[in-house]
């Protein structure tokens, strides 16, 4: 399922709209991933407060959605462009894959909410087939 | 025996109660049939299904969608018993209509976009949990007579 150079400028369009407000759909994603998927929190154990709207999911939402926004740029080459984040994932972090597929869903839920008439049917595809290339480079160096 | 919080059941039944059905069935199977292509393998006699155009206009998928929608108010009106209430139609997606249970998922995710898009900021985080935790229920008892 890779990215169609028709998939790329789709993607690329929508974000020039989503660029503005990236803070706060990560954030809110973020923060609908805890609260619908709790199993996500053990990756957090050291924040206090894991409600959505808090300090630290506010801060950590704005800096995933910053690597996806930059990922953007980079689809022409997501494994190398993501390799040192892939590092991070999978020697320190040690997320489980699964999980980006979870917070992905989350990140299209943000989306139609925020931009009911952007999101159509043809963005939604483009940028799902984008979160799940990010992903799988993501995922690149976990064995 | 399902758990359900009173926030949860008064959600459920909240934003049922409120959705139009004919646009949110149609919708909601109309784009997982475009995000997701290869769901179209269950509709081959639907007719154009050959663009997101012809998908979103096609009459067939929009009366399908709505069958769809009314399956799940079934389960609304049923939340305590969801899993017998979906023995014959988990039979009849098993042994008739041969659908790879994964597709319901599919649904469900594209269901929930839709739900998401129209109710806006309403879609809390916490409405989303509910409103997930009872589609995964409705997918489960789908799969169940499946063997």
């Amino acid at each position: 399922m890779s990215l169609t150079a028709k998939d790329k400028s789709v993607v690329k369009a929508f974000w020039g709209k989503v660029s503005g407000k990236a803070d706060v759909v990560g954030a809110e994603a973020l923060g609908r991933m805890l609260t619908a998927y709790p199993q996500t929190k053990t990756y957090f154990s050291k924040w206090a407060d894991l409600s959505p709207g808090s300090d630290p999911v506010k801060k950590h939402g704005a800096v995933i959605m910053g690597a996806i926004g930059n990922a953007v740029g980079l689809m022409d080459n997501l494994v190398g462009g993501l390799s040192a984040l892939s590092d991070l994932h999978a020697f320190t972090l040690r997320v489980d894959p699964g999980n980006f597929k979870i917070l992905s869903h989350n990140i299209l839920v943000t989306l139609a909410i925020h931009f009911p008439r952007d999101f159509t049917p043809e963005v939604h595809i483009a940028v799902d087939k984008f979160l799940a290339a990010l992903s799988a480079a993501l995922a690149d160096k976990y064995r | 025996m399902v758990q359900w919080t009173d926030f949860e059941r008064q959600t459920i039944q909240s934003i049922f109660g409120k959705m139009d059905y004919d646009d949110v069935g149609p919708a909601a199977l109309s784009r997982c049939l475009i995000v997701y292509p290869w769901t179209q393998r269950y509709f081959g006699n639907f007719g154009n299904l050959s663009n997101a155009a012809a998908i979103q206009g096609n009459p067939k998928v929009a009366a399908h969608g709505k069958t769809v929608l009314q399956g799940l108010v079934l389960a609304v009106k049923n939340m305590d018993n969801i899993k017998a209430t979906f023995t014959e139609l988990s039979v009849l997606h098993s042994e008739k209509l041969r659908v790879d249970p994964d597709n319901f998922r599919l649904l469900a995710d594209c269901l929930t976009i839709v739900v998401a898009a129209r109710m806006g900021a309403a879609f809390t985080a916490d409405v989303q949990g509910a409103f997930q935790k009872f589609l995964a229920i409705v997918v489960c008892s789908l799969c169940r007579q499946y063997h």
